[in-house]
């Protein structure tokens, strides 16, 4: 069995790939649960019992090991009663079901001062944050890639400055982008746009001169024109591709998303986390962090799912019904117009 | 080679195939090659690929061109079709001088090129499209074309499902629904089965008998060459110059039987003179080291 599963670029079946898939789950929340669990395994902290004749121990009290052990030490050799405790983790790793727990109850908690957010509200408002970044971006990075694609000139015209650009973090500009936008969404969603653009160009520019010049060269002999040659072969045959560079993009969109909400006035997640990290409710900041990656795992889920209808011509792993059909007509078409009258035509 | 001693000579006609030859000289010219030349330019100075052609093409001719790989076949077609730039020469379709690409020369090339998100009819539709027409009118005219050319039950896959064969008769439709004066083909049948390509040539003659267009047809292969021409073009490389232009005398309709008749045989044992020329210098035997063991032999 593990050798079959070895095998180089060899695809698996279906009940494989599902077993393979939760395990990719199960096995990280294994280990966090077995180390959550069982505290002798890492729990470098103790979790005061009884504070004993120790009067600044208060019991539920986390305090270092070795602390512990040297306070524990000292009032016995005191001839004092010592404090007792036992094995815990670190506040910031809270067990898997506390996580679970606050995944519920971090959206039904009313936020501590007037004015701070929901957490419902601060997903919303870096929902938000994020689509119009990445749409501000795609309106005009789709059409120049392509654009910078198709002809070499305005490539040449392009690509240079935008490689430039490129490598300048995003993050720098916050503070004139504040000075520019003011301190609430625009500036936040400037920065996803230069996150996201300067990439967008190059990665859509090399997605369109990828397609296969043959079809250029096809087109032009039935009579296509520039405009015809762009819009009607170089921009489809590249779509798909442009639709899956586009699922990756928003992904870096998504990991610029920290660094523009703490620009300004911090909002959003990031305001939430942060929040939620300086009253030490690190079950909060753990089950934020997670919705994060349940946004983002299900969107590319779903436009992989949609991707997939989009374009039936390039499903490379074609039904096998249709793919029986489609050989059975091949192999009999082969002997079935040879001696079939054709049609005249007028 | 003692069957072909007897042979006739590949020039002699019967009074019919003159006949025949005599009517197409009589029409119009509709593609003329004239004094066309290419170089290109490499590293160590420049290389011509193609030096002095001539040819002219009257309305309805089938003509292949045939050479050794590297002679320029590649760099003729694309001139023609204008893919590629001539260094001299000049090129004219219905003796108006043309340059670049334009509908009036539809070219079917040997990778297929089909657009792979359309389907088979709506390949077929591009050309009109591009043309124009108006969807419905170009959408029933490319069903047409899709019956024609045996693929009517096959209207609506894409080009991914289908095999070899089917895929280069789309792109075959695809060129002619165009209606070009000219079809330019490099080697469409190259990439094909011997059982495939056999099937594909006597149904492009079919096509042809019964669509007004004029054939430029590359390939390698003497009998797919002798098998379709009316005449043969026959280039030298290095560089590309024509060797000579035969008319072959094969009567039509062609039928694959016909490959076994003198006429036939005649023309191709010319064709490998040419293309095979006896050298003077045989080529060097190989270094084999034997591994089989002796006593293994199979000769
Ligand atoms: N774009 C090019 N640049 C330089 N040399 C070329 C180019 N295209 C073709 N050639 C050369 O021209 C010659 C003819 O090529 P080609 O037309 O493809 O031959 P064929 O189709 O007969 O096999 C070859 O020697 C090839 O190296
Ligand atoms: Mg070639």
């Amino acid at each position: 069995m593990p050798n079959r599963l070895l095998n180089v670029r060899q695809e698996l079946t279906t009940r494989v790939r599902v077993v393979l898939t939760v395990l990719a789950f199960l096995l990280p929340l294994g280990v966090w649960s077995l180390v959550s669990y069982v505290p002798v395994i890492w729990g470098p902290m103790i979790k005061v019992t009884e504070s004993g004749d120790v009067s600044w121990l208060k019991p539920g009290q986390l305090m270092d090991r070795h602390e512990f052990a040297a306070q524990v030490d000292k009032t016995i050799a005191e001839g004092k009663a010592p404090p007792a405790g036992k094995r815990a983790n670190p506040i910031f790793l809270p067990a898997p079901h506390e996580v679970g727990r606050a995944l519920y109850t971090a959206f039904t908690t009313k936020p501590v001062l007037k004015g701070d957010k929901w957490l419902h509200e601060s997903i919303w408002t870096s929902i938000r944050t994020i689509f119009w970044g990445f749409v501000i971006s795609s309106a005009v990075g789709v059409p120049l890639g392509i654009l910078c694609g198709a002809f070499f000139s305005i490539s040449r015209l392009t690509e240079p400055f935008v490689d430039f650009v490129r490598y300048m973090p995003a993050p720098a500009f916050g503070a004139l982008m504040v000075a520019v936008f003011g301190i609430h969404l625009e500036p936040k969603v400037a920065i996803i746009v230069i996150g996201t653009f300067f990439q967008q160009v190059l990665v859509v520019a090399n997605t369109v001169r990828k397609v296969d010049g043959g079809l250029l060269e096809a087109a032009q002999t039935l009579g296509a024109r520039r405009r015809q040659l762009v819009l009607r072969v170089l921009l489809p045959a590249s779509l798909p591709d442009l639709y899956n560079d586009l699922r990756i993009l928003l992904g870096w969109a998504w990991t610029y998303l920290v660094v523009a909400e703490v620009v300004g006035v911090s909002s959003g997640i990031t305001f939430f986390i942060n929040q939620q990290a300086k009253y030490r409710n690190f079950d909060n900041v753990y089950a934020a962090i997670l919705i994060i990656g349940f946004i983002g795992l299900t969107t590319d889920m779903a436009l992989g799912f949609i991707g997939r209808r989009l374009f039936p011509w390039k499903d490379n792993r074609p039904s096998r019904l249709r793919n029986f059909i489609v050989r059975l007509f091949a192999a009999r078409d082969i002997c079935a117009f040879a001696d079939k009258p054709l049609v005249v035509k007028a | 080679m003692n069957t072909t001693d007897h042979l006739p000579d590949y020039r002699e006609q019967s009074p019919e195939v003159a006949a025949r030859f005599a009517k197409i000289k009589e029409r119009p010219v509709v593609l003329e090659i004239d004094h066309l030349g290419r170089q290109f330019a490499g590293e160590h100075g420049s290389v011509t690929a193609l030096r002095d052609i001539n040819l002219k093409i009257h309305r309805r001719e089938l003509v292949c061109v045939i050479g050794p790989s590297g002679c320029g076949k590649s760099t003729l077609i694309r001139i023609v079709a204008g893919l590629d730039q001539a260094t001299s020469g000049r090129l004219l379709v219905d003796g108006k001088e043309v340059s670049g690409p334009g509908p009036d020369r539809g070219m079917v090339f040997q990778g297929y090129t089909l657009f792979p998100w359309l389907t088979v009819t709506q390949n077929i539709m591009f050309g009109l499209e591009m043309q124009g027409r108006a969807k419905t009118s170009a959408r029933s005219e490319a069903e047409q074309w899709a019956d024609l050319v045996g693929l009517g039950r096959f209207k609506d896959n894409y080009p991914a499902q289908l095999s070899g064969g089917m895929k280069q008769r789309t792109a075959i439709a695809r060129a002619l629904a165009a209606n070009p004066r000219v079809l330019l083909m490099d080697e469409p049948f190259g990439a094909l089965d011997a059982q495939t390509r056999c099937q594909m040539q006597s149904h492009l003659l079919e096509i042809w008998r019964n669509v007004d267009v004029t054939i430029l047809f590359i390939t390698h292969d003497l009998d797919e060459a002798v098998f379709l021409a009316d005449r043969i073009l026959v280039l030298k490389a290095n560089p590309g110059e024509v060797q000579e232009i035969i008319e072959v005398p094969v009567p039509r309709p062609r039928r694959i039987d016909q490959i076994h008749s003198p006429e036939f045989l005649a023309t191709r044992r010319r064709l490998d003179e040419l293309i095979h020329p006896k050298s003077e210098h045989p080529p060097e035997p190989l270094p084999i080291i034997r591994l089989t063991q002796a006593g293994d032999d199979v000769e």
